[in-house]
């Protein structure tokens, strides 16, 4: 466990809206505040929509936020420039969702992993070639196929390019978005495997994003739940799995199905009715409340504050 | 139970400018009336191949069968003309697939479209076959359904359109039912609405079902049969409780294996299968796992092992089943903790 220590990186307030046109606002994050400790694997959990990629690509600087900050290291990631940009963009990497999609099809393995060895100027010539098949090895693969292209290697394989390319330049910090969503169940257990491994001998600090919570707890130390914007609940992968306090956390637990028959015969479910409502011009007041079975009048009229209601254990909802 | 559909010894291959590709390589099972039994196994290995095959979807060429028969309902699928063939697929057996949005026509009305093969099939007049398209789309869990109705595929939401092909495909209650990967692309939360959805219409209107997933949590929710495919054969077949708690395939104990279970905490390494299926332009002759074996023998690259049954409707293609072969210890099953 990696509760204590000192947070790399510190999130407050954070807000992200896009306009979508006719005056009408996607909240897509709104008023979020977290740590996440060096060398913790923070979980963020949520259905699609939420604003989970969008809040791991305001904490890497790929947006900016509407109002709130990111402190990386302290220092506000926002307004960065020069040589402290060039090193804040060199140890904030994101791994991404398709591994079909994120690497260049017209690039050799080489060249993808190389690219951002060139850009930081860390390695040259021989240095960078026996950086690349070092890190070519390091993900599973080895140094032939640093002369071939995408499209020659499975999903598993093309996933362990995308991190051996995020790996490239050294990072802290990698946002790893739904990493193995795409893959096979045999193959998502290789890439986890390497990422857990990788964690231990390079001290890294991850955000793992993934809707598939039995690996979540798996992989993370504290798990933040989110739901339209906000986040609901966040405390330790244990206490949010034997504890939860937030209707949504208690129903999305409830909704998993697990590899276990007897376990799935025994359950009983909470079945959340309808669909996730729209971010844009989100209900005022509790936005769970549409489909929480504990709603009560102040539910709808005030937004609950996000507080420590357990040691480690925030959740934000007026039960509490 | 009643048997409804009776697959045996298909070979389903494609011609490709590269060769052969060998997709089904000699599968028998069977479903009886009323039954769920899940097709899992890694992706490439055959089961929408399979499948395809008994609803006649195949694209033919480049796709052929070889070998084998299926006897759905009391017919033979490979003798029925298109017209008759196409009656079945409106009305008999139907299909959900991954993605709805490619499955749905997004010109037309989603009402119109559960109406048209009661109308087509069932000679339902038109006003009535509207009044059951709202009646089919109440039954889903699809609120506001006398508006719903008239709405175009695109004004769905993502849950909200499985839920309509789930509709569609249940109008003319079929007798057989075949998701595949029916709940994938869906939040949680939804996919614990189409599960229940599901498993409540099978007890209303009997209907059987083939549900084809990657998530062993789905197969453990829904199936009472389960079929473990791997490169075109079916190496391991037995109920639920056999597959979970008594598996005896290599293979199915990886699969098993790689998923983490609520004790596993991270100190911990999940087990993977290392390497990749074979290519299918050229199966081995022997066990089709062998390279990624760690228990493998020499005959498993000699000899591909013919089913051994070890329990009632339990049967593996292991060589390990062998009286003469060495004992093994399970990794996993139950009483069984990972480590
Ligand atoms: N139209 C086609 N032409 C050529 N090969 C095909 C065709 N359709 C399927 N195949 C091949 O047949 C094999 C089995 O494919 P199939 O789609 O059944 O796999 P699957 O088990 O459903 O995998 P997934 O989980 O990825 O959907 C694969 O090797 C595939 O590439
Ligand atoms: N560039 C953008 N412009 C407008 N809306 C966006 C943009 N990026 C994301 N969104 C919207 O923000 C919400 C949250 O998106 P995202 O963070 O990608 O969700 P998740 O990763 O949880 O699936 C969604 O409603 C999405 O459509
Ligand atoms: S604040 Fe109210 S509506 Fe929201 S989760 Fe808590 S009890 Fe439910
Ligand atoms: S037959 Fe041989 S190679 Fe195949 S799974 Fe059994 S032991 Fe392994
Ligand atoms: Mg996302
Ligand atoms: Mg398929």
């Amino acid at each position: 466990m990696t509760v204590a220590g000192i947070p790399l990186i510190e999130v407050n307030n954070l807000k992200k809206y896009f306009n979508v046109g006719r005056g009408a606002v996607l909240k897509a994050v709104d008023n979020v505040s977290l740590h996440i400790m060096e060398g913790e694997t923070l979980g963020l959990v949520g259905e699609s929509g939420c604003g989970k990629t969008t809040m791991g690509r305001t904490i890497i600087r790929l947006y900016e936020p509407t109002s709130g900050q990111v402190l990386f290291e302290g220092k506000n990631v926002h307004k960065l420039d020069g040589q402290q940009l060039r090193e804040f963009n060199r140890k904030a990497q994101m791994i991404f969702q398709d591994p079909y999609a994120s690497l260049n099809p017209r690039m050799t393995v080489g060249d993808i992993i190389g690219e951002g060895i060139d850009i930081h100027g860390i390695y040259k010539n021989k240095e960078r070639t026996d950086r690349i098949y070092e890190l070519l090895g390091v993900v599973g693969l080895n140094k032939e196929h640093a002369n071939r292209f995408p499209h020659e290697f499975s999903g598993g394989q093309r996933q362990r390019i995308g991190i051996a390319r995020a790996l490239a330049v050294e990072p802290k910090f990698i946002v790893c978005d739904e990493p193995i969503s795409a893959l096979d169940v045999s193959i998502q257990a290789q890439v986890i495997n390497l990422l857990m491994e990788l964690q231990q001998k390079l001290k890294l600090t991850y955000l793992f994003i993934a809707h598939d919570l039995s690996m979540v707890k798996y992989v993370s130390d504290r798990i933040a739940v989110m739901y339209l914007g906000v986040v609901v609940e966040l405390a330790t992968s244990e206490d949010l799995h034997n504890r939860p306090l937030h209707p949504y956390t208690q129903a999305l637990l409830s909704a998993i199905p697990v590899p276990d028959p007897e376990t799935e015969r025994k359950k009983k479910r909470i079945l959340l009715e309808g669909d996730v409502p729209s971010p844009i011009n989100p209900p005022e007041g509790c936005r769970f409340a549409k489909r929480c079975r504990y709603a009560k009048p102040v539910c709808t009229e005030q937004q609950p504050e996000f507080k420590e209601v357990e040691k480690n254990h925030f959740v934000a909802c007026h039960l509490y | 139970m009643e048997r409804l559909l009776e697959v045996k010894d298909l070979e389903v291959s494609f011609r490709t400018y590269a060769g052969e590709i060998k997709a089904v390589r000699g599968v028998s099972f069977h479903v009886d009336r009323g039954e769920t039994v899940a097709i899992v196994g890694e992706s490439g290995c055959g089961k929408t191949v399979t499948v395809q095959t008994i609803m006649r979807l195949i694209p033919m060429p480049p796709g052929f069968i070889k070998n084998g028969s299926i006897i759905f309902d009391g017919k033979d699928i490979a003798k029925l003309s298109e017209k008759e063939m196409e009656h079945v697929r409106g009305s008999e057996m139907s299909m959900v697939f991954q993605d709805p949005m490619t499955s749905l026509n997004p010109t037309m009305r989603v009402g119109a479209q559960i109406a048209e093969s009661l109308i087509k099939h069932q000679k339902m007049p038109p006003k009535q076959a509207r009044e059951r398209a709202i009646e089919m789309l109440k039954l889903v869990g699809i609120p506001n359904a006398e508006k719903r109705v008239d709405q175009y595929p695109h004004e769905f939401s993502g849950g909200m359109r499985q839920r309509a092909m789930i509709a569609i495909a249940l109008a003319c209650s079929p007798k057989l039912l075949i998701a595949d990967e029916p709940t994938t692309a869906l939040d949680v939360t939804i996919q614990a609405q189409i599960l229940d959805l599901m498993r409540d219409l099978q007890k209303k209107l009997n209907t059987s079902i083939i549900i084809i997933t990657h998530n062993l949590g789905v197969v453990a929710n829904l199936a009472e049969r389960v079929l473990v495919m791997y490169a075109g054969k079916i190496i391991e077949r037995g109920s639920l409780d056999e597959i979970f708690y008594n598996p005896r395939h290599p293979y199915t104990w990886g699969l098993l294996m790689s998923v983490p279970t609520s004790e596993l905490d991270k100190s911990k390494r999940l087990a993977s299968i290392d390497g990749t299926p074979p290519d299918l332009f050229a199966p081995p002759v022997g066990c089709a796992f062998a390279a990624r074996c760690e228990y493998a023998m020499k005959i498993c690259y000699e000899r591909y092992p013919e089913d051994f049954t070890v329990g009632d409707g339990h049967r593996v293609a292991c060589w390990l089943m062998h009286p003469m072969a060495p004992e093994v210890k399970p990794p996993v099953g139950k009483g069984v903790t990972l480590s």
